[in-house]
């Protein structure tokens, strides 16, 4: 069915863009977080983290790509099932395998390898279902 | 012990506040169209209802504990660990949004469980 097609490369275009800044997103905060280093879990190591997370450029950015994230998978949710976007998203995972070999020649492991085949199988295999099985407002008079 | 509790705020506070908005931008509605003014009146609608502002202290709380528990251990335990949110979304997806759930799709969800606990690992 043409709007079955519709609906399934609709969902798969803003889960793509949910995994790209999710990854950037990602990748700033870790990099921020590690130059604050470890926080103390007290009422001023607290205060103290979220005084230099606040300052931190890095950490914003991140917030910035995570702000995407975020606008891209209530996007999402809005037409397509929580139980179908969540593990599909999974495919970062995969793709910054990827990238990190294709363009930083990283070495990987095969415990890793094993990784990206068995989500690479799980996001194809969830891809085949059907992307919406719940009602969604206005769709019953449309 | 610190770390399983941090853990466990971390995958119910991310899987509560998702399915939470999941349910909000249900009853919300998609944009009619993908555009940047169609967008902006499609955000002001999910921001009027409800459930997004129960969603969304539960994910900041999930957030604040993964930057505390990247600051005491490694990702390559953090993400691994974190992969078990998979499984327990998918439960809360079925039992709490009333998906219907393949078996087609629990085989996914398993693999990609595994898969993302074996990658982050390293």
């Amino acid at each position: 069915m043409a709007s079955e097609r519709r609906l399934r490369i609709k969902t798969l275009v803003m889960v793509l863009a949910m995994v790209v800044c999710a990854n950037a997103g990602d990748l700033m905060l870790k990099r921020g977080m590690s130059h604050i280093g470890a926080v103390q879990l007290t009422a001023s190591g607290l205060a103290q983290a979220f005084r230099l997370t606040a300052a931190s450029g890095t950490i914003w950015i991140a917030i910035f790509f995570l702000t995407g994230f975020m606008l891209s998978y209530i996007t999402v949710l809005s037409w397509a099932d929580y139980s179908y976007v969540m593990p599909a998203g999974a495919f970062g995972y995969a793709l910054l395998t990827l990238l990190a070999v294709l363009f930083l020649h990283e070495s990987v492991s095969p415990r890793r390898w094993v990784g990206v085949v068995l989500i690479c199988a799980g996001v194809l295999l969830v891809g085949q279902t059907k992307p919406r099985t719940t009602t969604v407002a206005g769709e019953a008079v449309a | 012990m610190r770390v399983i509790l941090a853990l466990a705020v971390l995958i119910l506070g991310s899987t509560g506040g998702e399915i939470a908005i999941t349910h909000g931008m249900k009853a919300t509605g998609e944009p009619a169209r993908l555009r940047p003014l169609a967008l902006l009146q499609f955000l002001r609608r999910a921001a009027r209802n409800g459930w997004f502002w129960v969603g969304l202290p539960l994910m900041a709380l999930s957030f604040y504990s993964l930057l505390v528990l990247l600051s005491w251990e490694p990702i390559s335990l953090v993400i691994p660990a974190s992969a078990l949110s998979y499984v327990v979304g998918t439960l809360g997806a079925k039992y709490i949004l009333g998906e219907q759930v393949s078996g087609a799709r629990w085989a996914g969800v398993v693999l990609v469980c595994v898969g993302v606990a074996l990658v982050a690992a390293g």
